[in-house]
């Protein structure tokens, strides 16, 4: 396919000839990956016996969409030159910061704005599923930023720190009644701790094995969970967790609840609001905390040692501490978030810390830009966001069906908004680094200097 | 400042293997204060080897490598030392490290040695001054209270990082690369690029600073200009140079004293007159001269000649 | 339960559990070749590995589905055959439509590129298969039920047919790809690659054929152990490919990634080490158990148990 694209299509009939030639391949491989998978479909019937059904009219339209795709994309401009290549204009350092400061009046003003265009019916929605939802991801990639962006390591099992920071908080308010404001700081601590644990044994490692290897400890962890009913409660997971407070008052219609505390009519709005502060208040201390560091020794040495870390180890600098400190203070912030989600939920369970959160968090972290912070934020919005969206579009119903269910297709169109996103760009969508310090104008670096990281 | 002379770094029988390969076999050598010392050997002597050893990035199969930070190598010390397990021992003004015991970044961070590499490692995404604070990183580190004073914005943090700044724009100057202190170390020129790697390694406080072929690309102009500046950090910063390098130029003219490896081997040591006049440095070295072959092939035919009649 | 073997009950237990472990290692170690044959010559964990062998079971159902109920094939073994050959050749197809479609253009770019888009391809594959198929477990009527009485001494161990096939099958398969990969041209352009895929493109050998032909291989043994993994337990779902996957990453590094043999070895060992662990220990914690295996080899002997050591220069 592409040989064909990167041949200059000389203008005129044999050009064309090769064009449909092309698409026909295309369209032809399509039908054949299509063949069994959805010519057919395999149902259960009365007695359970295994039948299928023939789905031919689905194969040959997706074989036909794809011969259509692919001549278009020949015959059109985009398909003669090589692999077409935009460019993320450069902001300048002023507009990078009215940016900032905009988003950051927006996210202030988000509920309210919420509640004012969706009235209170509305609201709870576009605060909770995508307000709520969108930060603890952009808190989770900004904290898992610390150890891939910024220290090179490469982590695939980031889950298991929130899974420790959401099951501490659950097991300390339930068992011993701890407040959400102890339990946060202990969540903290013990994802901390687990960071240094899981982090020791893994120091040597490097690139994919170690992204492999703490893989395995996610999983081991998440199954640990699972398995060790008599603590974790196995699958069923742990229930009415309390509720966070606001700082002792709570979120009910009760005399001494918020509403009436404050002389307000009761509506679970309140407890919605709460919740969307305190996790923009814990996303802007992870990311003001990141920013922090970068421009301290530590943070330094994190950024040379994904740069070269013989280099480092020449300047002195031990990276056994500085990797351990990489891993627990990223662990700290998914401990956090954990804690977040367990008094948001008031539940949980082992299926929330599947393999495939760690693979979303870090999918966002790469496609934001390694170590970019606004980058990271973008891409959480944008694949979180996106695929939340898509449980709005039950209007496609009238075109496609009643059957059609548009939530299906989130993961699957994740996923493959991952694949375009990294032939698109492969180092993410803001892959320049900023310096930490200047004597005179920060210049951006490109990304074809910044390393990556081989651990 | 420093007290001139006396033993700095002594290597002593140093023996490291590869598998089937000994790449350097029973080496022994020493550098003294306030020199330029130079290892020089053909392609693939061991002399990266050596450096590795040195700076821990190797364990040796075998040898002692001591270090000396203050006077001159006490022996009775060292011995002291050696029958004990420590890495470093003190006494007095006397402190003795065995770098073969310690792990690379503590022989910077505590023994004060500091390398560059044959291939250059700069952290090429990072600015010319980023690179240089890094270099800064344990000094900084401690001044930053282990990060807690810096998250602060405490204002003895800030004052240790002005200086730290004021240090790095010094050296910067130095080297000539102050105009570019804001742009990645990547986007250098080769020569520049070497320089600031030289930089980089002063900035951690070296007593004795290890060179892995600084000149290697360098033009005439350039290789000059390295020359000088090796003799100033020799002088005015008194820090001792181990140095290897191809470019006999340079080596003839800065070194103190030289070390010639070949296989692993030490074939000769001493001044430069000394080793430049050694005929195995020659045979070895620089290669046999064209009489000597044709001589030899002269000898070869008449053997030939003989045997065949 | 301890592993006690005093009596020949215990005995005939044991070599009953025996051969369960190898036929679960066949399968693991004919997806661990897929894993090891990429590893080795584009240096890129492929994450969707796992995915295109669950996707190969589901096109092993339904063309047994279409082989039995469309066009009325009665014999099983004549079925099997067919099943095998489309199931092969039409996941190296997918196989090498993936390559094509979300590695090659990545191919030398930011190294964590590749692998985030078949962490992103393996999302996909696995709600791809959900969508068009549904979320429930597939299962088909049991094949070759057949079982074999081996007697042993006093004891006898049964053997189902089934297992006999999966085993033979598996062999005589990897005989024949240990022989392309050894002995062709194929094989030589393959190892080129590996040494050096700059300096093999300069000599002249195609290196994009090269890497498809290693996805279409790595595919196609996927499917083979698809086949038998649909014949030992008939039952698929969509969500069955992380779990193998990861299992046959684990013997892959076990063996020592980059080694064929090695690949086959560890699918062996931890079919075994799996079985044996269910079977006298926890069933509970047996995945507990692979995924400890695979942190304790990667971290304590990385090059695995036939692996050359990587040893960097500074
Ligand atoms: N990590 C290693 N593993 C195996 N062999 C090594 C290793 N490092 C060096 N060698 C071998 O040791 C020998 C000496 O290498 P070394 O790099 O020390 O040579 P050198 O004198 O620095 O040469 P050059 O002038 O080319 O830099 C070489 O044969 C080299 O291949
Ligand atoms: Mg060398």
């Amino acid at each position: 396919m592409r040989d064909a694209r990167n041949k200059p299509l000389a203008s005129g009939r044999p050009a064309t000839i090769a064009a449909f030639k092309d698409a026909a391949l295309v369209g032809l491989a399509t039908l054949g990956l299509g063949f069994p998978i959805l010519a057919y479909r395999t149902e259960q019937n009365i007695s359970n016996q295994l039948i299928i059904e023939p789905r031919w009219a689905l194969a040959f339209s997706f074989a036909g969409l794809a011969f259509a795709l692919r001549l278009a994309w020949l015959m059109t401009s985009a398909g003669r030159s090589s692999i077409p290549t935009w460019s993320m204009p450069v902001l300048s350092k002023r507009a990078g910061d009215t940016i900032s400061r905009a988003g950051l009046g927006i996210l202030l003003a988000y509920p309210f704005l919420a509640l004012w265009i969706t009235g209170p019916g509305g609201a709870i929605k576009w605060i909770d599923n995508f307000g709520i939802q969108i930060l603890i991801y952009v808190m989770l990639g900004w904290g898992l930023n610390i150890v891939v962006g910024l220290a090179g390591l490469l982590d695939l099992g980031y889950v298991a720190f929130y899974a420790v920071g959401a099951y501490t908080t659950a097991l300390l308010s339930t068992h011993f009644g701890l407040s959400f404001w102890l339990c946060l700081p202990l969540a903290g601590m013990f994802a901390a701790l687990w960071g240094v644990l899981l982090g020791f044994p893994v120091l040597r490692l490097r690139g994919d094995y170690l992204a492999i290897v703490t893989l395995a400890f996610g999983e081991i962890i998440r199954l640990v969970l699972i398995n060790w009913v008599d603590v974790t409660g196995g699958y069923a997971g742990i229930s009415s967790i309390p509720r966070p407070t606001f700082f002792g008052i709570p979120f009910n219609a009760t005399e001494t609840g918020f509403a009436a505390t404050f002389g307000l009519e009761f509506t679970p709005l309140h407890r919605l609001f709460f919740l969307f502060y305190l996790i923009l208040a814990l996303a802007l201390l992870t990311n003001w905390v990141t920013i922090r560091l970068r421009r301290l020794p530590i943070g330094r040495a994190w950024e040379a040692l994904r740069e070269d870390e013989i280099a480092a180890k020449a300047l002195g600098i031990d990276t056994v501490i500085t990797k351990l400190t990489a891993f627990a203070i990223g662990a700290m912030f998914g401990g956090f978030a954990g804690a977040f989600i367990a008094a948001r939920q008031a539940f949980i369970s082992p299926e929330m810390f599947v393999f495939m959160e760690s693979a979303v968090i870090l999918a966002i972290v790469v496609l934001g830009g390694m170590g970019s912070q606004i980058g990271v934020a973008i891409a959480a919005i944008v694949m979180v966001g996106g695929t939340e969206l898509l449980r709005e579009l039950d209007w496609l119903k009238a075109i496609f069906g009643k059957d059609f269910d548009p939530t299906q297709y989130r993961m699957l169109l994740f996923g493959l908004a991952m694949v375009a996103i990294m032939i698109w760009k492969p180092r993410g969508l803001i892959s320049n680094r900023e310096p930490t310090i200047a004597l005179g104008a920060k210049k951006s670096i490109s990304s074809s200097l910044v390393r990556e990281g081989h651990g | 400042m420093e007290q001139r002379g006396g033993t700095i770094l002594a290597v002593e029988h140093l023996t490291m293997r590869f598998g089937g390969l000994l790449a350097v076999q029973d080496l022994s050598f020493s550098v003294e204060r306030g020199q330029i010392t130079a290892l020089i050997g053909p392609n693939g002597a061991g002399k990266t080897t050596v450096f590795n050893c040195i700076t821990g990035f190797y364990r040796p199969t075998q040898g002692r490598i001591a270090l000396t930070n203050g006077t001159p190598l006490s022996r009775p010390l060292l011995d002291r030392l050696t029958g004990s397990s420590l890495r470093h021992l003190r006494e007095g003004t006397n402190e003795v490290f065995l770098l073969e015991r310690m792990a690379g970044h503590e022989i910077t961070a505590k023994a004060h040695v500091a390398r560059t590499f044959q291939n250059i490692r700069l952290f090429s995404g990072m600015t010319c001054l980023e690179n240089l604070l890094v270099a800064q990183h344990n000094a900084l580190t401690r001044a930053s209270g282990y990060s807690v004073l810096g998250l602060i914005g405490a204002p003895s943090w800030r004052a240790a990082e002005a200086r730290s700044i004021e240090r790095a724009s010094a050296w910067l100057e130095r080297i000539g690369l102050i105009g570019r202190a804001d742009d990645p170390a990547g986007d250098l020129p080769y020569g520049d690029q070497r320089r600031l790697e030289i930089a980089r390694a002063m900035l951690t406080d070296p007593v004795l600073l290890c060179l892995d072929e600084p000149a290697a690309g360098l033009n005439p102009r350039e290789s000059a200009a390295l020359s000088a500046l090796l003799r100033t950090i020799r002088d005015a910063d008194g820090v001792s140079i181990l140095l290897i390098e191809h470019d006999m130029s340079v080596v003839m003219e800065i070194s103190d004293h030289i070390v010639v490896l070949e296989y692993g081997l030490k074939i000769s040591d001493g001044s430069p007159e000394s080793v430049r006049d050694d005929p195995k440095v020659i045979a070895a070295y620089l290669g046999v001269d064209d009489a000597e072959v044709a001589g030899a092939e002269a000898e070869l035919d008449a053997t030939v000649a003989g045997r065949s009649t | 339960m301890g592993i006690e073997l005093c009596s020949w009950g215990d005995m005939d237990y044991f070599l009953q559990q025996l051969v369960n472990g190898l036929t679960l290692g066949s399968i693991y170690g004919l997806i661990a070749i897929g894993y090891t044959m990429v590893f080795g010559i584009i240096g890129m964990v492929n994450f969707a590995h796992g995915d295109v062998f669950m996707l190969s079971t589901f096109i092993s159902v339904i063309v047994l589905l279409i082989l039995t109920q469309i066009l009325g094939i009665s014999s099983i073994a004549l079925a099997l055959f067919l099943v095998l050959i489309a199931a092969m050749v039409l996941t190296a197809l997918w196989n090498w439509a993936i390559e094509r479609v979300a590695y090659r253009p990545l191919r030398g770019s930011f190294r964590l590129a590749p692998l985030i888009s078949a962490i992103g391809m393996s999302i996909f594959l696995m709600n791809f298969v959900q969508v068009v198929q549904g979320p429930r477990n597939k299962s088909v009527p049991p094949l070759m039920t057949d079982l074999l009485v081996i007697p042993i001494g006093t004891s006898n161990i049964t053997i189902s047919l089934k297992q006999i096939f999966i085993m033979a099958t598996t062999a005589l398969l990897l005989a024949a790809f240990w022989y392309v990969v050894q002995k062709t041209s194929l094989g030589r352009a393959q190892r080129a690659c590996e040494q050096d895929r700059k300096m093999a493109a300069l000599l002249g050998i195609d290196v994009d054929r090269t890497v498809s032909i290693t996805f279409v291989l790595g595919a196609a043994l996927a499917a083979v152990a698809g086949v038998m993994y649909v014949v030992q337990y008939g039952v698929v779902n969509f969500s069955d490919g992380f779990v193998p996957g990861v299992k046959a990453f684990t013997a892959a590094v076990l063996g020592g990634i980059g080694s064929l043999p090695g690949a086959v070895l560890g699918g062996l060992l931890i079919g075994l080490i799996e079985v044996m662990w269910s079977a006298y220990f926890s069933i509970d914690y047996k995945d507990v158990a692979a995924f400890s295996i695979l942190a304790i080899v990667l971290i304590f002997m990385p090059s695995g148990l036939l692996g050359k050591p990587d040893v960097e220069k500074v």
